[in-house]
């Protein structure tokens, strides 16, 4: 029953900590919310699209697209165009077919003359399509035939930059969701335990016939209640404001994010004993907390070297990363997030135990 | 009285890395008895009660609470503990400091709010329980910290420094209640820089440089040095040491 006792206590004491608790909840939340509009920024920004060869009912279409603008080049002055930054695309038509040439230094923008091309050859086929359905004076509209049509033609996509697959902030999203739920635990339970111990009331709490195991399941109860709360609240938000899709299970999105928001917590608590102060225990951020970003995936892994590899191997960031890219981008199902969860639980265990034995440096029983 | 102790310390050496805090220290305090532990800063006081809680490891010698070798958790239970520095939850309130720490000590239900009522009672804080800690005053979260040691069955009380920033009339009573449980066969340690609260307690061990140089009844103390006040006592214990620490 000490358990729940300490439970209880710790949980009080959050409650009541009003700054805390916005730290734990708004902070995320505000964040992600200024990178909905530093990101959305970027598909108001204008697209400039050199097209060579294009038919003009085709580029007046693709000038009606709000945010695109066409220029007309010849093929030598738009490919210098498009490495000089002048233009984010060339559109080149060439045998019935379009070839599509990105700069793709920003993905938004890749996506974003994707779309219009996209938008613009079908409106333009259907407007073909209607001029030659009136004339055979039919008034039925065959649906299925406009997009068979449209989808006959051939677009083929080049990119100066990176490849179809470079999407920056789809590719962070569910990684820093899982961040945010790691940093804010670890560094709060950090300073909980760390507030203990200086505050004196450690000691105190350890001159009573309490278990040293007891203390730190004590805090993972009540942390790990919070935590949930947070990752409700994260992923909810990140779902709905960031209007982020997640192809696979929201339930595992949840999962994953607590099961790393313990191991943060015992990371944290861990990290702790081996501050004096507050000031130290921020100290942990740059050489604890930032690599993880580093190696959680937001860089892409296969281009670093071997051994740099290696060193994400003992990051706990990084399997959530996995799992929850898995998640949130492919669909990824329970079966194949298995080994990163049971990883993270490893993590969870090891450092518990780290915990409990830690505690000895403060009773030698 | 009892020649049972419940508290030996066995030539007791500690040693923090260097430095020597623990010089073969012997002590065997009896139930029933108020043992005050003086000496200056530094002289190994609360290294003594760190070794007698189990917090710290002797690095040679033995300690020994009722019977049995310590570190030992479970004795815990029967020891109360007040630290030098009054360690409370500030964001919580005196009574859900008690409550915890009476869970801490493994206390039912009905138990803890009897004594809760009852520690309250002693040192005065029965009106301002539901009060948030961070709201007392200095005074009272000293109080508070005497009575979240009073909690439980402790046979022992180690009480570091309890009547520090105390009001003189409420030290009288303080001293009152732990005189009332001495006379319950209940064994009192206390640390003090106050020395007319020396002069309170039934024996008087006086700690120098890691050493307990002297360790009998205040009256018999007054007596050896040929003075009149405890006071007096450790100021000539001090000065003696320093010359034989210079002669030799």
């Amino acid at each position: 029953m000490r358990i729940m006792s300490i439970t209880k206590r710790v949980t009080k004491e959050l409650l009541r900590d009003k700054r805390t608790l916005a730290l734990m909840f708004l902070a995320p939340m505000f964040i992600l919310f200024l990178m909905k509009l530093v990101f959305s920024v970027n598909s108001t920004t204008s697209v400039n699209i050199a097209t060579v060869n294009v038919q003009s009912g085709l580029v007046s279409d693709l000038d009606k697209v709000s945010h695109i603008d066409t220029h007309k080049y010849s093929l030598s002055k738009a490919n210098d165009a498009l490495k000089n930054g002048t233009v984010d695309a060339v559109v080149r038509y060439k045998n019935s077919e379009y070839y599509v040439t990105y700069a793709n230094t920003d993905a938004s923008k890749t996506n974003a003359t994707k779309a219009a091309l996209k938008s613009s050859i079908i409106v333009n086929n259907m407007g073909q399509l209607k001029r030659s359905l009136l004339r055979f004076q039919s008034q039925v509209p065959q649906v299925p035939e406009k997009t068979s049509k449209s989808g006959a033609i051939k677009i083929h996509n080049k990119y100066l930059y990176g490849d179809k697959d470079t999407n920056f902030f789809d590719k962070i999203v569910p990684i820093l969701m899982g961040f945010f739920v790691f940093f804010f635990v670890f560094l709060i339970s950090g300073m909980a335990l760390l507030n203990e111990r200086t505050s004196g009331t450690l000691y105190r709490l350890l001159a009573t016939p309490v278990k040293r195991s007891e203390i730190v399941f004590g805090y993972m109860l009540s942390y790990g209640f919070l935590a949930i709360l947070q990752t409700l609240i994260i992923v909810l938000f990140t779902i709905w404001a960031l209007n982020v899709e997640v192809v696979g299970s929201v339930f595992y999105v949840i999962l994953i994010n607590f099961v790393l928001a313990l191991v943060a917590l015992a990371f944290g608590i861990l990290m702790s004993t081996f501050a004096k102060s507050e000031f130290q225990m921020m100290q942990f951020i740059p050489l604890v907390v930032i690599p993880q970003i580093f190696f959680s995936g937001i860089i892409p892994m296969d281009s670093m070297a071997q051994g740099v590899k290696f060193i994400s191997y003992i990051l706990p960031m990084k399997y959530a990363g996995d799992a929850l890219t898995g998640v949130v981008m492919n669909g990824y199902s329970i079966g194949q997030i298995i080994i990163p969860i049971l990883v993270l639980l490893l993590f969870l265990v090891v450092l518990t135990i780290l915990n409990i034995v830690g505690l000895r440096k403060y009773r030698k029983v | 009285m009892n020649d049972i102790s419940v508290i030996t310390l066995n030539n007791v050496v500690k040693r923090f890395g260097k430095q020597t805090v623990l010089n073969h220290v012997n002590m065997q305090i009896y139930p029933g008895q108020i043992v005050g532990l003086i000496g200056p800063s530094g002289a190994g006081k609360s290294t003594i009660i760190k070794i007698i809680l189990g917090m710290e490891l002797a690095d040679e010698g033995s300690t020994n609470v009722f019977g049995k070798q310590m570190p030992n958790r479970r004795l815990l239970g029967r020891i109360g503990y007040m630290a030098q520095s009054d360690a409370l939850y500030e964001s919580l309130s005196g009574r859900e400091n008690l409550q915890f720490y009476a869970d801490m000590k493994g206390l039912n239900k009905r138990s803890s709010d009897m004594q809760i009522m009852h520690v309250a009672q002693v040192v005065d804080l029965t009106s301002s329980l539901d009060k948030r800690v961070n709201g007392y005053s200095g005074g009272m979260k000293r109080r508070l910290s005497l009575a979240i040691a009073m909690l439980g069955n402790n046979d022992i009380l180690i009480l570091d420094e309890p009547t520090v920033g105390v009001d003189p009339a409420l030290r009288r009573s303080i001293w009152a209640e732990l005189k009332k449980l001495r006379n319950q066969g209940k064994t009192i340690m206390v640390t003090t820089h106050v020395m007319d609260e020396a002069e309170l307690v039934d024996e008087v061990a006086l700690l120098l440089g890691g050493r307990i140089i002297a360790y009998s009844d205040p009256y018999s103390l007054k007596q050896y040095y040929q003075v009149n006040s405890i006071e007096e006592v450790f100021l000539k214990a001090e000065a003696i040491n320093n010359a034989y620490n210079v002669n030799y």
